[in-house]
């Protein structure tokens, strides 16, 4: 595996799956896959429509009780997920569904903390029918991270937002994962996106990882920087697009 | 291209002011939606049928021994209530609807809970409620007289059995119509069994709870009144045919009176719990 930040590649992973196989009846969605998660590592997860990327994550938060298949997972006690959709109970005011299922005296103090941090406080008693995507978005954030996760699996998070709420989320979840440090997961279709955000890139094709690649642009990273260009080409290419045409 | 034919160049017009765009001021646009809520809007409709009615009977028009004036009725409630009559009536009603309300309500929830949260529950709970439901309430009396007699118990089962049965279809239903998500949702965040039917279950199935109990409430005046026909001592419905075998119009329609008015506020307090119980939705009914 590649060497990881914060010198963490020799500590024991976050995640490990051994020849993980899924398949939906005669179609094989994972073939064998393999991988390793440092903890505190940011991987991101590109791949084409069907290409198996959603069906990974699922079963990497244990949410595919349905599908046949062989192969280990390993992960940490704490998984939290973060939906495409915001998920948020809509009979819940912001602040109960932060803390949902939270325990303790102080868990509406740590949910006031969290929706601070993603810069909402304040909206504790509003509806989410009463928040915009992306502030819904950033509770479906405070929801997972209120509860210390050692692992993050995200599915597309912010494919549902337009281009300058995406990339305010961006600086906003980098900072979050500096802070709390879990594992992360990001299931994506946008290129830069996963460059700007991951530690590690990759490519799922044909239920295998067909390409992989550490990003170890310094932050903040330019997507005018030429590096930044060719990792992109190199993505690009792994992602079965051709450099000549200028994509989306 | 057909519309630059007119400027061709050969007859050279005048040029005056170059055209003005043209504007319009911008109004608010009309709503499609029913628009805010008008104020005791529902009182609206009774008032006037009241009024015609009043108008009808001063003008003559009604006669009174087939539909006595609003103010015969109000007289022969005052006598009534004079005499303590109305109030035995009344209570002995209430007590008989509250009590089969009540029961109605809790075992049709407690049934839509058990087939609603287990396949096994709603394999073994549905299909009788379901039955229950083909048979026409007023089909299953005579069975009921013979089983309990023609007392209270009879009276309070009748209606309690058709109380039941909207309130498990709906309730049952709010309850099946629950976005897996959120099921998914709740396993992921690693709530107990507990906490998702309280947080997630119950409060996704309410507005289908309350559905219920506006038919609910409803089904409850309708069976009070058929039972109550049936050899009572007491009641509204007593009263009622009582005051037929003499011939009493008035105090027919004061019976009459009762039962609209407590099924118009019965059902009012319903959906004033809607409202504030269901504050999280904004539908049309705001
Ligand atoms: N429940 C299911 N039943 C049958 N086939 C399924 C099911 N879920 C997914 N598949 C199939 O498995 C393949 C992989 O699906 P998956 O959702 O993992 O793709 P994905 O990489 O997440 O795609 P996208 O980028 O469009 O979200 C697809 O071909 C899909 O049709
Ligand atoms: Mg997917």
């Amino acid at each position: 595996m590649a060497a990881h930040p914060g010198g963490l590649s020799t500590a024991a992973p976050a995640v490990r799956i051994g020849g993980l196989t899924r398949a939906y009846g005669e179609r094989t969605v994972l073939d064998a896959l393999d991988l390793e998660i440092a903890p505190g590592e940011f991987v991101a997860l590109l791949g084409q429509s069907g290409s198996g990327k959603s069906t990974l994550l699922r079963a990497l938060a244990g949410l595919d009780y349905e599908v046949a298949g062989t192969g280990s997972v390993e992960v940490p006690g704490k998984v939290s997920v973060v939906f495409q959709d915001s998920r948020l109970l809509p009979w819940g005011r912001v602040l109960d569904n932060v803390v949902l299922g939270l325990e303790g005296a102080d868990a509406a103090a740590r949910g006031r903390d969290a929706l601070a941090e993603v810069g909402l406080a304040g909206r504790e008693r509003a509806w989410p029918s009463e928040l915009s995507g992306g502030e819904q978005q950033r509770v479906a954030l405070a929801r997972s991270l209120v509860r210390d996760p050692e692992l993050l699996l995200a599915d597309e998070p912010f494919g549902a937002l337009d281009a300058l709420t995406r990339i305010r989320m961006h600086a906003l979840l980098r900072r979050l994962c500096d802070r709390h440090r879990p594992a992360v997961l990001l299931v994506t279709h946008d290129v830069d996106e996963a460059i700007v955000l991951a530690d590690r890139v990759l490519v799922l094709d044909e239920g295998r990882v067909a390409a992989e690649r550490t990003i170890d642009l310094e932050s903040p990273r330019n997507s005018a920087d030429p590096r930044f260009a060719e990792v992109r080409a190199h993505l690009l290419g792994a992602l079965g697009v051709t450099g000549e045409r200028d994509l989306d | 291209m057909d519309t630059q034919t007119t400027d061709a160049p050969a007859a050279v017009p005048p040029r005056t002011t170059p055209p003005r765009p043209v504007l319009r001021t911008v109004r608010a646009r009309r709503r499609l939606g029913p628009g805010r809520r008008i104020r005791f809007g529902f009182l609206l409709g009774p008032l006037l049928l009241l009024t015609a009615w009043t108008l009808g009977s001063a003008a003559g028009l009604l006669d009174g021994r087939f539909l006595p004036a609003p103010w015969t009725i109000l007289g022969t409630a005052g006598d009534l209530i004079a005499s303590g009559r109305l109030q035995e009536h009344l209570l002995s009603s209430l007590r008989r609807a509250g009590l089969g309300l009540g029961l109605g309500i809790a075992l049709g929830t407690v049934l839509a809970l058990v087939s609603g949260l287990s396949r096994w529950g709603e394999a073994v709970v549905d299909g009788p409620v379901q039955i229950k439901r083909a048979i026409p309430a007023l089909a299953l009396m005579p069975l009921l007289i013979l089983w309990l007699g023609i007392g209270e118990v009879m009276k309070v089962t009748t209606i309690t059995l058709g109380v039941l049965v909207p309130i498990y279809i709906h309730t049952h239903n709010g309850l099946r119509g629950i976005d897996n998500r959120y099921a998914e949702l709740a396993e992921t965040l690693g709530l107990t069994h507990r906490t998702f039917v309280r947080r997630v279950v119950l409060p996704g199935a309410l507005p289908g709870f309350l559905v219920g109990m506006r038919f609910a409430v409803t089904s409850a005046w309708l069976f009070l009144a058929v039972v109550e026909q049936i050899n009572s001592t007491s009641g509204i419905g007593y009263m009622m045919e009582l005051a037929r075998t003499y011939g009493q119009t008035d105090v027919i329609l004061v019976g009459l009176v009762i039962y609209g008015l407590l099924g118009l506020f019965s059902d009012g307090l319903v959906r004033y719990v809607q409202r504030r119980a269901l504050a999280w939705r904004r539908t049309l009914e705001d």
